[in-house]
């Protein structure tokens, strides 16, 4: 895609977008989409959050993956930071410790592709917040 | 923290768990006196004046009614130590203005940081809140709107990854550069 300079050029890219989301499903529900959210608080930013959270966006943008990547606050896990929140569509989420770039590529390749688990999971019944 | 970006990323969070709705992102670049400002306000739920003294210095209260976080204490430090300062203006229920300003050409002075992909990811990781960015340098201002981004997209989430990827070029083309 070119670059994008102005929000006319925003305008014009979000057609190719459209076409490029998949029609099949209605991207504005939620439901319907992966959804990753990567817990942003000060220990997360501080352990390289901000860089996962880019991975996800840039290997979703690339692979075309159907997904929504938002930022969390802190999750109580300060000790597994990075973390992050995977959602696929039906599931119930499942949180993510310890998040390095081979570990985030681990869970689009096998969890979110596939659904099959990989290790990581910090298995708890923790509400989710915001 | 490594550089003023994730400052940036830390204190905005503090805006969002705050119940803020709009939140302002703004930073100034004076060249003569090598100095950078950088001011987040949002107009969330705001905070008392002993608050304000606790949160700025954690060893200043004896109550320990809540944990003390750790976000604007290294900022503090991190102006503090190019000589410049942290100040906090707040009211409940009105919002709250953070200012840090950094002497740029200060040895101890974290670098800038990747601004580009932090508002992105700012505006786009955040799709319920609305952000305004500046950056200002002498006579020019660059300015965009997380709202007229949504507008734009007419109906795409902004969540959406190539929108955050879009909205990182759009920073990058425009952002004002040789600023060290
Ligand atoms: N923009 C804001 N609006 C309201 N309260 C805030 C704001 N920023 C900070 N605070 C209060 O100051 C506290 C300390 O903030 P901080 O130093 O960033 O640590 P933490 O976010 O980990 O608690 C917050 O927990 C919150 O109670
Ligand atoms: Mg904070």
């Amino acid at each position: 895609m070119a670059k994008v300079k102005t929000l006319d050029d925003l305008r014009k890219m979000k057609d190719e977008l459209k076409s490029r989301i998949s029609l099949r499903e209605n991207s504005d529900n939620p439901e319907s989409l992966v959804q990753v959210k990567v817990s942003m608080a000060t220990c997360g930013i501080a352990s390289g959050a901000k860089e996962i959270m880019n991975y996800f966006i840039e290997e979703f943008d690339s692979q075309n993956i159907d997904a929504v990547v938002t930022q969390t606050g802190c999750m109580g896990y300060c000790y597994a930071e990075p973390t992050i929140e995977v959602t696929l569509p039906g599931e119930k989420p499942l949180v993510f410790g310890n998040v390095t770039f081979s570990k985030a590529s681990e869970i689009i390749e096998k969890y979110i592709k596939e659904g099959e688990l990989v290790d990581g999971i910090i298995p708890d019944n923790y509400e989710t917040i915001e | 923290m490594k550089d003023l970006a994730m400052h940036i990323i830390d204190i905005t969070r503090n805006s969002v768990r705050a119940g803020a709705s709009l939140i302002g992102i703004r930073l100034d670049v004076y060249k003569t006196e090598k100095l950078l400002k950088m001011t987040i306000k949002d107009n969330g739920c705001g905070m008392d004046s002993e608050m304000i003294l606790r949160v700025t210095d954690p060893f200043v209260t004896s109550r320990t009614t809540r944990k003390v976080g750790l976000g604007l204490p290294f900022l503090k430090m991190n102006a503090e130590q190019t000589g410049g300062a942290l100040s906090i203006q707040s009211q409940p229920g009105e919002g709250t203005v953070v200012t840090a300003t950094f002497d740029y050409s200060h040895i101890d002075c974290v670098p800038l940081g990747d601004i580009q992909g932090t508002v992105a990811l700012i505006m786009s990781g955040n799709p319920n809140q609305d952000f305004e960015f500046e950056i200002c340098k002498d006579e020019s201002v660059f300015a965009l709107k997380s709202t007229e981004i949504k507008d734009a997209l007419d109906g795409i989430s902004i969540a959406n990854p190539s929108v955050a990827k879009m909205i990182a070029e759009m920073v990058d083309t425009n952002l004002l550069s040789d600023l060290q």
